[in-house]
């Protein structure tokens, strides 16, 4: 599959990335499948509640709450996540893909993010250095959990 | 009882393009191991290699999570509503160890 979106898309996504920094800020990617395409059609930005340590901590508990924290770890609320899926759906749009910041980290998803994904979705990671929004990159899981494939961006105008 | 699963969009590759899937069940726990029973191939995306549910993976029973009721031991009743929401989670590596 390949992943379409619109440039106004990609500078949502990254502003919010830098605005957000050094927390990970997170989003819903809406659209539709069409054919090998997933096209972008809306981006909805979320709330991270990794700054809510207590309610994040019961609803995905981390192994350190010291070292992983809301610059190294997001979590989108999951009755925010169904509130924004049934909205979609009025609109017959389907979430198709999440994305996320990694504040002064390679735009690579690491093992916790394999941990925490599922199959077919696109996972967009946008690199933030030092404040500023530079790589992103597109990502999808392997069919054995294994780890991620790489996903084509196409970007439109 | 006879229960409804729904089945969320990227895991309908694995259940013939339903979006929802319909059996009978006297708990959360059944209906989910029946489902998985007839889809083989969603197991490894609920399930850990432990067998247990994974952390993300959340259940709710007609919009209660059943975290908050008695898990997978939680009854259910004829026509009730299952989802499968999974927390969207995430981040880079752990701090001070970057590559
Ligand atoms: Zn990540």
């Amino acid at each position: 599959m390949i992943l379409k979106l619109k440039n106004h898309h990609l500078e949502q996504m990254l502003a919010h990335a830098g605005r957000d920094y050094p927390s990970e800020c997170c989003g819903i990617l809406l659209g539709k499948t069409d054919g090998e395409s997933k096209i972008v059609h809306e981006i909805i930005e979320m709330r991270n509640l990794r700054h809510n340590p207590s309610k994040a901590q019961e609803l995905l508990p981390l192994d350190s709450t010291e070292k992983e924290t809301d610059r190294n770890r997001f979590l989108i609320d999951p009755e925010e996540q169904v509130r924004v899926e049934k909205s979609a759906r009025e609109r017959r749009l389907d979430v198709i893909g999440y994305y996320h910041s990694h504040p002064d980290h390679p735009a690579r998803p690491s093992g916790y993010d394999r941990d925490h994904a599922w199959p077919w979705y696109s996972y967009v990671i946008i690199q933030v250095f030092r404040g500023k929004a530079g790589e992103f990159t597109s990502w999808v899981l392997t069919e054995d959990r294994s780890g991620f494939d790489y996903e084509g961006i196409e970007l439109e105008v | 009882m006879e229960v409804k699963i729904i089945i969320p969009t990227p895991l309908r590759q694995y259940t013939e393009k339903r979006d929802a899937v319909q059996l009978r069940a006297a708990t959360v726990g059944e209906a989910l191991q029946g489902l998985t029973g007839l889809y083989g191939g969603l197991r490894k995306h609920l399930y850990n290699d432990e067998g247990k549910l994974r952390s993300f993976v959340n259940v709710y029973l007609n919009d209660e999570d059943i975290r908050y009721l008695q898990k997978d031991q939680t009854p259910v009743k004829e026509n009730d509503v299952i989802s499968i929401v999974p927390s969207i989670a995430g981040g880079a590596g752990r701090l001070c160890i970057c590559s």
